[in-house]
Formats: structure tokens, C-alpha cells, sequence
């Protein structure tokens, strides 16, 4: 098997790869990229919001002739900000953070987890991450077309997005389209390899909760996400051939009725179609990292997941409910108080398998000896920020006061503080723990810690503040940062309610927090890039101690992965239960890679009877 | 490439506890994807005719005879894949090949007539007028009507130097400062019994038929400003054309990839017939249980479109 990896040549082994784990690193570093691409679109927008109208300095002039007239003199004008807001959104989340935990970590993962030799579809496979890569350079290319990028927002609502009269939107929708068709072929390979491909005796109260994540997320890709599909071909139809399935009768825009269209459509039925998607699109976003984290807890708590058949069943919970709660995105559009209703039942419902999850986690480190590694704080820091961004949501679930947040920066806060340290930590938390798996090499842990500290307390200096920001009603569209609304603004002097320049100043907290922000990005960049080549080579296949069975292989895994048949005899959390029955062996404290100490693990490899330690590596 | 496959379980033999073979299981899982798609479709078709206002959904502009014969030529098709695949089980290839010939051919004639369906409706127009006029001003427009002091706010027929995407302003940028306009004999908005009683007459030679069908023949002309707009029977027209061709050439679509998948089991793809026999079988397999599919979405789409 070992052997197939050394015929392949360049191109074959690293570009048009078959291989699982290749593939998931080519997701990797394609998605990391536009995570970053986005982190810069948001900086810029954060100096526009903190010093409105000002050029940009450094990279001002570059701006402008990337981006020609929005950009003149360096300056973000209204129209770059509503372009760098949309692409903002679209990247970070179709093209940065779904391809980062589903295609990256899950083709990476899921096979190795279940023990299987590759995906059930290798080639397909090859097509999901190619596909990806076109729709996003498709995405990237609608920046230089003239008129720019799609400027209605990450969710396009028309009649707006149609009557914008840029090529952008186009562009955006056929990378949509493409994006789409990737996932949904990812999705099948996902699900049919953990249902076809489970090693013998991986039942599914066996499967590690990575792996029920990654399965009910592919779930919801698979069928959330061609609603979206169908509104994007829709909202083509609107575009070339003049059709109207958005657009309304009577339809004046710019104090003009836009001649030579039928009407007879709704601005509705988009949203209907997009947030289909969009919300089981947040659980896609948030159950891979729940089941990263759940990894990394259970390895550095050393004891099994508590309530890991309640997580199992809250995670599918989740997956079913996800796709009846769309339309509290909508309460803004004035439904009537019965279908508001319904949807609020559902979504408060759906807090409860969610706050199920989290507390088993929260329990899991009750009475565990942690290891304070570099992945376990990210994972423990994973706790509460998303606790914040889970709690802060509840107000958003009923019509009433939702009416009076969700066009306030309130809902900014709370849906970043959901993602960005919550499921980016998860992410960082699982580079930072399967990288020895991948590279065979240890990243550093002083230059982690670093990482992690600046960006946890930059995090929460930048989103916050936003939760502030929207109780005191700053609206989350403008591109002034708030300024005409301000009581600094001539125009309202005297007015009651004006944005006080406590509220405003936060807009220049938060910009230099980006900033901040993005610096401690640099110690994980280095760390990255700089570990591939030079970190400390791993002592074992399983540096850290670990019972699943991606570490049972060899390091890093060859192609088919595993050095001989897998058969598995065990629950997926087995730390610390030999320990408990024979308490003389030492194996209580964990020591670097362990060498020469009695496990406290049982690999879900290592037979049952195995007293004779029959694991081979 | 395939030495590296071959470690893959399940491609071809049947795991016990599912009793599927993987490339079955991922054919239904992409069907489920697919009916989330057309589902979504049909739910756009659903939501815009219900909030369309009273009188705005047109009906009868479809030919149903046609759309009827259409079915029954997929449906056939269906039904020689399925034999084509108890042929291939039963290790007789030649009668596998000759069904599918059957099936290329029925989809190509689906196709055909689906092409011929889309043409006739490109060349269609409906002029709307600002202001209505009646039967009596215009005698023209008496298949538009029976009553002939009845008002008449759109007119359909031919539309003179117009192409299928012709709007109003693009024909007032080429200059156009009349436009003249063939009306057809029937209106669509006459009820389905009225329009037979003109067909029984005018087949019976009736002078007052004669004399609509010739003078509907002449034309009737009016100046770009009595146009409110005008539209061939193209997407543009309303939403009810917009959905027709939406999911017919959603469709269309998924017949043609049915078609280069069969085409590709037929010709390049039949190597594997020699090499591994079942797993060529299940990929016949795979892929009729989506033309299967593909079947089952016009048998959807053409009650919905033609007959409601």
C-alpha cells in the first residue's frame, strides 16, 4: 500500500491528488488563505468605520489603483464598503470557514476516524476541491470586473442585487453555483464513506463525535444547500433573460418604474430560498468545530466525553431542527404573528440540544487532570465565547425584541462572536493538534501561547464592543461607522438618542484591535510554516496519547493510510480506564510523548483481551 | 490510478449491514439533493402563483397534445433502461446495447421536441397597450374576443421585424416608430370550449371565420407610444413563462448529462464491461435509477406546467 505514494509523481501526489489527506491539505491552505483574504477586506472596513472619509495609509494608493474610482484618493467611498461588507461575508464563510472544517478537516479526518483506506470516491473527491478553488477564483475575479464586486450584502437580497448595475453580481452568483455543486459532492463523499466504510466493529456508538459532527454537517450541506442553488439560478434568470421572480409589480426605483419588466415576483422568495440554507449554514459553520473541540477535551482531560450518547443525540437534534428555524432571519419582514410564532418555538427548541452539547463538554473537564497544551486552551477558550455568542442570541429568537436588534451592530457581535472565537478557535485548536499527525512535526508551544492569549483578548476586544454598540443603536450598515447618527455630527445637536461619543469611540477601540488581531496572526503564520520544515519531530505515531484512530497509523499517514486491517474493539474515549482498574502504574500524569510509562489509553484498536499490549506501530 | 482504488471496499460487492454498494448509496443521496433542488423550484412555482394577482397566471398557452407525447416518449425510455439493465444481468450485452439505443433515441427526440416547443414560443409575442381597445376598432383582433365591444389590453400574435428577445426599447432604438402586429385567431383567454366552437367553425368554412382568419392575417399597427410593453413568450414575458423555462431547462439539462452518461457507457465506457462485468452493470445500474429520476420530475413538471 505504503508503495503507491512513491510512484505518483509531482503533479499527481500534490496537485491532481486522489488522496484524502492531500486533498484536505489542499482545502486547507486554499480556504486559510481566503480566511485571511477576508481578515484584510475587514480591516480595511474597520479604518473606514473608525476614521471615516480618511484615505487609507500605506496601502491607500494600492487600493485605488486595484479598485479604481470607489477607491479615489485612497479613500473608501460608500459603495467600496458595501463591496468590501459583501465579499467580506461571502468569503469568510462559503469560501474561508465551510471548505476549512468540512473540506479540510473532514477529508482529512473522517476516513482516517473511521478507518477507512481514502474517501469512497477519491476522484470525486479531487472534482469537490477543484470545483472549489474555480468558484473561488470566479469570486475573486468579480473584484477587478468594471463596476466591481457584488455589493448587496453575503446574502444578496433583491431587488437590489438585480438592479445593481454591475457584472459583479453575476460573477457572484455563478461562483455560488459552482461552491454549491463542490460541497453537495463532497457532502455524498462524506456520508457514504462513514455509513460504507466504517471499519469492522466501528459501530456507530463507536464513531468518534468528530465524525457524527462531520456526518450530520454533511446532512445539512447536502440538503440545505440546493434551495440556495435553485435561488441562484433564479436570481440568474432575473439577471440575463429580464424575468421577475423577485421583482414586484410597480417597482419605482430612483423615482423611475423600471419599464420592460413583467412583475409578478417576490423579494421574499429569495430570502425564503437563501435563509433556508443560511441556517443550517450557521450549524454547518458551528458542529465540526463542537466536534474538534470534543477531541481535544477528551485528549487533554484524559477521561471519556461525559454524556457522549446525549452529545450524539443533541447533534442530530440539531441537524433536524436547523432546517425549521429560517425564517427568525425574516422577523424584520413583518410576518404575521403565526408564523413568527412557529418560528420562535423552533428556535428556542433548538437552543436546547445546543446547551446539551455544551454542557457535557463543560463537565467533561470536571474532576480531569488537563493538560494545559497549546490546542487544549484554544479548545477549553471555545467554551465560553461561544457560550457568548449562543446566549447573546436568544434575544434574536423572538419577533419582539429582535425587531428592535437585528439592524444594530447587537447581531454583528453575537453572530461573530459564534465564529470567529468560536469556530476559529476550534479551528486553530485543531491545527495545532493534528498537525504532528500530518507533518510529523510539533509546533512551537511559546509561540502557540502567544497566538492564543493576544488573539482571545483581541477577539473580545473586538466584538464586544459591538454588542455595546448595538444597545445603543448603532445601525450595522453604515459606512460612516455611525457618524451621521452621532452627537460629534452637527446636524444632531441636541437630539436625544444620538450616539454618544462613548459608543463612537468604540469604533476606534475595535479598529486597533483588528490590527492587534491580525499581528498575532504573524507568531502562527511563522510558527506554521516555519514547524513544517523545522519543528520538533514527533518521538511516536501518537505524541499525544491519543485512542482514536487516526493516530494508529504511521506519521505521517501513508497512502491507504493504515499499515494493516483495522478492526475496532472499543468506545472512542477509552482514557483512563485502566488506569482506574490497576491504580500502582504511574501513567496518571502525562510526560511528553510518554515514553516508557504505562498508557492511560486503550486505543479503539487494541483488542479487548489485549492485556499483552499487542498494538503495533 | 486503479491499484490505488482497489483498497476502497464496496465499490462493487454489497456491504452486509446497509446492503448497498457505494456507488448506489452516493446515487441516493444525490437524488435526495435533487429533489431538495426541484423541490425548491416547485416551491418558487407554488409561492409566485399564488401571490400572482386575479387573471395574472395565463392558462392554455401550452400545447398539451404535444407535452402529453412528449411524456409517454420519456416515460418509454425509462423503460427500456430498466430492460437494458436485466439485459446486462442477464450477461447479454447486444440486447443492453440495442435497448439503450431505444433510449438515446427517445431522448433525443424528447429533446427535439422540446427544442420545437421552445421555438414556437420565442416567436410568440403579447403586446400590452396602454389603453385597451376592442374588437369593433380593430376587427383584427376579433378571434381576441367575442364580444366585440369587449375590451382588449394585450394582443398576441406575431410581431413584425421582432426577435425572441425583443423588448419595446430595443425595438425603439433600431428606430421603430409603428409596430404591427399579426394577432392569432384564437385568444388564449377564450375559454377552451370557446375556442373549439371556432376551430369547428372555421373547419366548416363559415364566411364570418373566413373573414377574422383573413383579417387577422393583415395585421394591425400601432405607434410605440399606445405600447405599454412587449414581451415573446420568453422569461421576460411573466412568471409564469419565467418558472416554464426555468424547470424545463433545469430539465433539459439533467436529460442531456443523462444522455453523455449513457453515450459514455455505450461507447468509451463499455471496456469495463470485459474487465469487471458487475461493476459495469451497477454503473448502469447508477445511472438509470437518475434518468429514473429525471423521468419522474416531468411527470411532475408536466401537470403542473401544461395542465393546471
Amino acid at each position: 500500500m505504503t508503495s503507491d505514494s512513491h510512484e505518483l509523481g509531482f503533479v499527481r501526489k500534490y496537485i491532481f491528488s486522489v488522496d484524502h489527506k492531500m486533498i484536505g491539505i489542499q482545502y486547507g491552505f486554499t480556504s486559510l488563505t481566503f480566511v485571511f483574504t477576508g481578515l484584510i477586506l475587514m480591516l480595511l472596513m474597520r479604518w473606514q468605520i473608525a476614521n471615516p472619509g480618511e484615505a487609507v495609509p500605506i496601502v491607500g494608493g494600492l487600493l485605488e489603483s486595484l479598485m479604481g474610482e470607489p477607491a479615489s484618493e485612497g479613500k473608501i467611498s460608500a459603495d467600496l464598503y458595501n463591496m468590501f461588507g459583501a465579499m467580506h461575508g461571502t468569503i469568510m464563510i462559503f469560501l474561508g470557514i465551510v471548505p476549512l472544517v468540512f473540506g479540510a478537516f473532514g477529508n482529512y479526518l473522517v476516513p482516517l476516524q473511521v478507518g477507512a483506506p481514502d474517501m469512497a470516491f477519491p476522484k470525486l473527491n479531487m472534482y469537490s476541491y477543484w470545483l472549489y478553488l474555480i468558484g473561488g477564483l470566479i469570486m475573486l475575479a468579480s473584484f477587478v470586473v468594471p463596476g466591481g464586486p457584488a455589493q448587496a450584502g453575503w446574502t444578496s437580497y433583491p431587488p437590489l442585487t438585480t438592479i445593481i448595475p454591475t457584472d459583479g453580481q453575476t460573477y457572484w452568483i455563478l461562483a455560488m453555483v459552482i461552491i454549491i455543486t463542490s460541497s453537495l459532492l463532497g457532502s455524498i463523499n462524506i456520508i457514504v464513506t462513514v455509513i460504507q466504510l466504517r471499519a469492522p466493529g466501528l459501530t456507530w456508538m463507536r464513531l468518534p463525535f468528530f465524525v457524527w459532527t462531520e456526518f450530520v454537517t454533511a446532512f445539512l450541506l447536502l440538503l440545505a444547500f440546493p434551495p440556495l442553488e435553485a435561488g441562484s439560478i433564479l436570481q440568474l434568470m432575473d439577471r440575463l433573460t429580464g424575468s421577475s421572480f423577485f421583482m414586484p409589480h410597480d417597482l419605482v426605483v430612483s423615482g423611475r418604474p423600471l419599464a420592460d419588466l413583467s412583475g409578478g415576483g417576490s423579494p421574499l422568495l429569495w430570502q425564503h430560498l437563501f435563509w433556508f440554507l443560511g441556517h443550517p449554514e450557521v450549524y454547518v459553520l458551528i458542529l465540526p468545530a463542537m466536534g474538534i473541540v470534543t477531541e481535544v477535551i477528551a485528549n487533554n482531560t484524559r477521561k471519556p466525553v461525559w454524556g457522549y450518547r446525549a452529545m450524539v443525540g443533541s447533534v442530530l437534534a440539531i441537524g433536524f431542527l436547523s432546517m425549521v428555524v429560517w425564517a427568525h432571519h425574516m422577523f424584520m419582514t413583518g410576518m404575521g404573528s403565526r408564523i413568527s410564532m412557529f418560528f420562535q418555538t423552533t428556535t428556542t427548541i433548538i437552543s436546547i440540544p445546543s446547551v446539551i452539547v455544551m454542557t457535557c463538554l463543560l463537565l467533561s473537564l470536571w474532576g480531569g487532570s488537563i493538560r494545559f497544551t497549546v490546542p487544549m486552551l484554544f479548545a477549553i477558550a471555545f467554551l465560553p465565547m461561544f457560550g457568548v455568542g449562543g446566549l447573546t442570541g436568544i434575544p434574536l429568537a423572538f419577533n419582539s425584541s429582535d425587531t428592535a436588534l437585528h439592524d444594530s451592530y447587537y447581531i454583528i457581535g453575537h453572530f461573530h462572536y459564534v465564529v470567529a472565537p468560536g469556530t476559529i478557535f476550534a479551528v486553530f485548536a485543531g491545527i495545532y493538534y493534528w498537525f504532528p499527525k500530518a507533518t510529523g512535526r510539533h509546533m512551537n508551544t511559546v509561540l502557540g501561547w502567544v497566538h492564543f492569549w493576544g488573539s482571545l483578548v483581541c477577539m473580545n476586544l473586538i466584538f464586544f464592543p459591538m454588542l455595546v454598540q448595538g444597545l445603543a443603536g448603532m445601525g450595522r450598515r453604515m459606512s460612516d461607522g455611525g457618524y451621521n447618527y452621532s452627537a460629534a455630527h452637527p446636524s444632531n445637536e441636541g437630539v436625544i438618542g444620538a450616539l454618544s461619543s462613548t459608543v463612537m469611540h468604540l469604533n476606534t477601540v475595535i479598529a486597533w484591535s483588528v490590527l492587534a488581531l491580525m499581528l498575532f496572526q504573524l507568531p502562527f503564520l511563522f510558527n506554521f510554516f516555519y514547524s513544517i520544515f523545522a519543528g520538533r519531530r514527533v518521538e511516536s505515531d501518537n505524541p499525544w496519547q491519543a485512542t482514536t484512530l487516526e493516530w494508529q497509523t504511521p506519521t505521517p499517514p501513508p497512502h491507504g493510510n493504515f499499515a494493516q486491517d483495522v478492526v475496532v474493539y472499543r468506545d472512542p474515549y477509552a482514557y483512563s480506564l485502566a488506569y482506574a482498574l490497576q491504580p500502582s502504574t504511574s501513567g496518571a500524569t502525562w510526560s511528553g510523548d510518554g515514553d516508557g510509562e504505562a498508557p492511560d489509553f486503550e486505543a479503539q484498536n487494541q483488542p479487548v483481551s489485549g492485556v499483552e499490549s499487542t498494538r503495533s506501530e | 490510478m486503479n491499484q490505488a482504488h482497489a483498497t476502497i471496499r464496496y465499490t462493487t460487492e454489497i456491504r452486509e449491514d446497509t446492503g448497498l454498494y457505494n456507488g448506489k448509496l452516493g446515487m441516493w443521496l444525490f437524488l435526495a439533493s435533487e429533489v431538495m433542488l426541484f423541490g425548491a423550484l416547485f416551491s418558487a412555482y407554488v409561492f409566485l402563483r399564488l401571490s400572482a394577482r386575479d387573471g395574472e397566471w395565463p392558462h392554455g398557452l401550452l400545447n398539451i397534445p404535444i407535452g402529453a407525447f412528449n411524456t409517454l416518449v420519456l416515460i418509454t425510455s425509462s423503460l427500456t433502461v430498466a430492460l437494458s439493465w436485466t439485459s446486462l444481468k442477464m450477461g447479454d450485452f447486444q440486447r443492453y446495447r440495442r435497448f439503450q439505443f431505444v433510449t438515446l433515441g427517445c431522448a433525443t427526440a424528447f429533446l427535439g421536441i422540446k427544442s420545437w416547443e421552445y421555438y414556437d414560443k420565442f416567436n410568440h409575442y403579447e403586446v400590452w397597450l396602454e389603453k385597451p381597445v376592442t374588437a369593433k376598432e380593430h376587427p383584427q383582433l376579433a378571434g381576441h374576443s367575442t364580444d366585440p365591444d369587449a375590451p382588449i389590453a394585450s394582443i398576441i400574435g406575431h410581431v413584425e421585424g421582432a426577435r425572441p428577445f425583443t423588448t419595446l426599447a430595443s425595438l425603439e432604438e433600431a428606430g421603430a416608430t409603428t409596430v404591427t402586429i399579426h394577432p392569432d385567431k384564437f385568444h388564449y383567454r377564450l375559454s377552451a370550449r370557446q375556442q373549439a366552437e371556432r376551430r369547428k367553425a372555421e373547419r366548416s368554412g363559415e364566411a364570418e371565420t373566413a373573414r377574422i382568419a383573413a383579417e387577422s392575417h393583415e395585421g394591425v399597427s400601432f405607434d410605440v407610444s399606445q405600447i405599454d410593453r412587449l414581451s415573446a413568450f420568453v422569461p421576460r414575458h411573466g412568471t409564469f413563462f419565467a418558472n416554464y423555462f426555468t424547470l424545463t431547462g433545469l430539465h433539459a439539462l439533467h436529460v442531456i448529462g443523462g444522455i453523455l452518461a449513457f453515450a459514455f457507457l455505450l461507447w468509451p465506457g463499455a471496456r469495463m464491461w470485459r474487465d469487471d462485468p458487475e461493476r459495469y452493470t451497477n454503473r448502469v445500474e447508477v445511472t438509470g435509477l437518475f434518468w429514473h429520476f429525471i423521468d419522474l420530475v416531468w411527470i411532475f413538471l408536466f401537470p403542473i406546467l401544461y395542465l393546471l
